[in-house]
């Protein structure tokens, strides 16, 4: 009978149950080492990991490393939405560069960004900037395509609505164009944060010498598994939280949006 | 001069037709309008009643500026309109509140296009909300209003800015019946406070007598033109209820009717053709 019921337990058994199972993760991945089945040489164990990361923070190393990696993702998110947003606007009003940059700018965006990464280290160095580099080819075209669509995607009757009430073409650009854009570019704005992570680590991990990328390669590099998983872990950890402050932001500046689209949350 | 341009018409349409290039470039291209020719008094309130699809909207596109029409001109005050009319405000027939802004800064937006400062614009926005039946409901989004409201919101939005002429394009459509006579009602009033013109667009004949001084009639398209003109003598100030079951209000029901009617059906038969 039960089966047939649609909804969803409340809020905290969710969550309750979402803990259940990290837990069971740790405890199975825990037994399976612990008893061999696979070797703590190649799994690492759960508890090595944790304490790793544990004397990491206390010791203080890994801040570093943590900051690098930050500054970076935040330098590539910056630029890159910047730039995105310019380029965006500029091409969505202007035809005819649109037409003409088309299939360039397809070509750039097919192909693979990690490939740049060494070109970027030979022109920029090893320091943060060749990351940078790397997560702003990777920004740049999720913000530039959110924008270009969401000029493009204003509704005609909207724009004649305000160019009735008197709006100039600065007005247009501030009361009508912008927003429709910036609801776009906010709605990719997991996207782009997450995208200007991966390239900073890419970065890192293929040649540098301060980062959680590079401190990952550097465990690898001697089979430190632990802490290789550690790194990860670390990794993850930021990746969540920064993704709990974007959907903050999101709520605060897309209130306006009718909140039909799964979430449910208030 | 000044006189001049005091006694030239509201609105003049003079022989516009519209065609539309079909919508796969090649083939047919579609005349919606054929040779439209009217005017509006300064200080007159004329409704345009046609079949769906006989290019009501697309006249009044051209009244506004938003269309150069294929052949003919427009001129609002003398002046012909190329590019935004100045003169117009225009109530649209399909959404258009800034979904991004809240009901109180949608019917703010007019003024401060127009330079005045933020504060000042709300300020003087709260009034006309209330003046719509909306008090309180200023900071809403126009996804958290109903049809109705979002319509009244767009009313608001149009009057503060005071447009010489009104276009309004089926603004009460979406109204239940007293919502609906209200606002009629309310409309009449604030036309009579400072007789603004108005072009009224609508499907239902009945509003379109209670309301106007003049009623013209649209031919079913394709290539419609105006096949029919009103004069509407009813005393006013009018109750566009009462007004309903004057035996004068009846006649002239009649008469247009029996020549709508016909193009009603001529122009169901064609969109169902096309
Ligand atoms: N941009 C356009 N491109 C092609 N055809 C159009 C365009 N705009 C309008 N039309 C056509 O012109 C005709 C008149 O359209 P219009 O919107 O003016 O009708 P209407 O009288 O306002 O109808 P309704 O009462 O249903 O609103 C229709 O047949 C429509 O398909
Ligand atoms: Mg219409």
């Amino acid at each position: 009978m039960r089966s047939h019921a649609k909804r969803l337990p409340s809020r905290p058994v969710i969550l309750l149950l979402q803990l259940g199972v990290l837990i069971a993760f740790f405890l199975i991945w825990h037994l399976l080492t612990d008893t061999k089945i696979l070797s703590p040489f190649f799994f690492g164990t759960p508890g090595a990991v944790l304490a790793r990361t544990w004397a990491d923070f206390a010791s203080g190393v890994i801040w570093y490393h943590l900051g690098i990696t930050l500054l970076e993702t935040a330098l590539a998110f910056i630029i890159g939405t910047v730039a995105g947003i310019a380029f965006g606007f500029w091409f969505a009003r202007a035809p005819l560069v649109s037409v003409v940059f088309d299939p360039y700018i397809k070509a750039v965006n097919a192909l693979p960004r990690v490939v740049l990464a060494p070109i970027f280290a030979l022109w920029l160095g090893l320091g943060i900037w060749s990351k940078v580099a790397l997560g702003v080819t990777l920004v740049f075209f999720i913000v530039f395509f959110n924008v270009y669509q969401g000029v493009k995607e204003v509704s005609p009757v909207v724009l004649a609505n305000a160019r009735m009430l008197g709006a100039s073409s600065r007005d247009l650009f501030r009361h009508v164009y912008l927003p429709s854009a910036l609801s776009w570019v906010f709605s990719s704005l997991h996207t782009a944060v997450g995208f200007a992570m991966v390239g900073a680590v890419v970065g890192e991990y293929l040649g540098s010498a301060a980062g959680l990328g590079y401190r990952i390669h550097q465990a690898e590099g001697v089979f430190d598994t632990v802490g290789v998983f550690s790194g990860m872990l670390v990794l993850t950890i930021f990746v969540v939280l920064i993704d709990a402050a974007v959907t903050m932001i999101e709520k605060r500046l897309l209130h306006w949006r009718p909140q039909d689209t799964g979430g449910g949350q208030h | 001069m000044a006189e001049a341009a005091a006694a030239a018409p509201a609105l003049q349409l003079e022989g516009v037709t519209c065609t539309f290039p079909s919508p796969d470039g090649r083939g047919r291209s579609y005349t919606a309008v054929q040779g439209a020719s009217f005017t509006v008094a300064d200080g007159e309130f004329v409704s345009i009643v046609g079949p769906t699809g006989s290019g009501k909207s697309t006249m009044l596109n051209v009244a506004a500026g938003l269309l150069k029409p294929s052949e003919g001109r427009a001129l609002s005050f003398g002046q012909p309109v190329t590019g935004i009319n100045p003169k117009a405000g225009y109530m649209f027939q399909a959404e258009a509140l800034m979904p991004w802004k809240s009901a109180l800064d949608n019917v703010a937006a007019g003024l401060e296009f127009r330079g005045v400062s933020k504060a000042e614009a709300r300020e003087r926005a709260l009034p006309w909300l209330s003046r719509v039946g909306l008090e309180g409901f200023g900071d809403r989004f126009p996804h958290q209003l109903s049809g109705g409201m979002r319509k009244r919101v767009a009313l608001a939005q149009t009057l503060i800015v005071d447009p010489k002429i009104i276009l309004m394009d089926e603004p009460f459509s979406a109204l239940d019946v007293q919502t609906r006579q209200m606002m009629e009602n309310e409309l009449l009033d604030l036309w009579a406070a400072d007789r603004k013109s108005v072009v009224f667009i609508t499907h239902d004949l009945e509003e379109a007598i209670a309301m106007s001084d003049r009623v013209l009639v649209l031919s079913a398209g394709p290539g419609s033109r105006l096949i029919g003109e009103y004069r509407i003598d009813l005393d006013r100030p009018r109750d566009v209820a009462e007004i309903r079951m004057t035996p004068q209000f009846l006649a002239l029901h009649q008469e247009i009717w029996a020549q709508l009617r016909d193009e009603v059906l001529k122009g169901y038969a064609q969109t169902k053709l096309r």
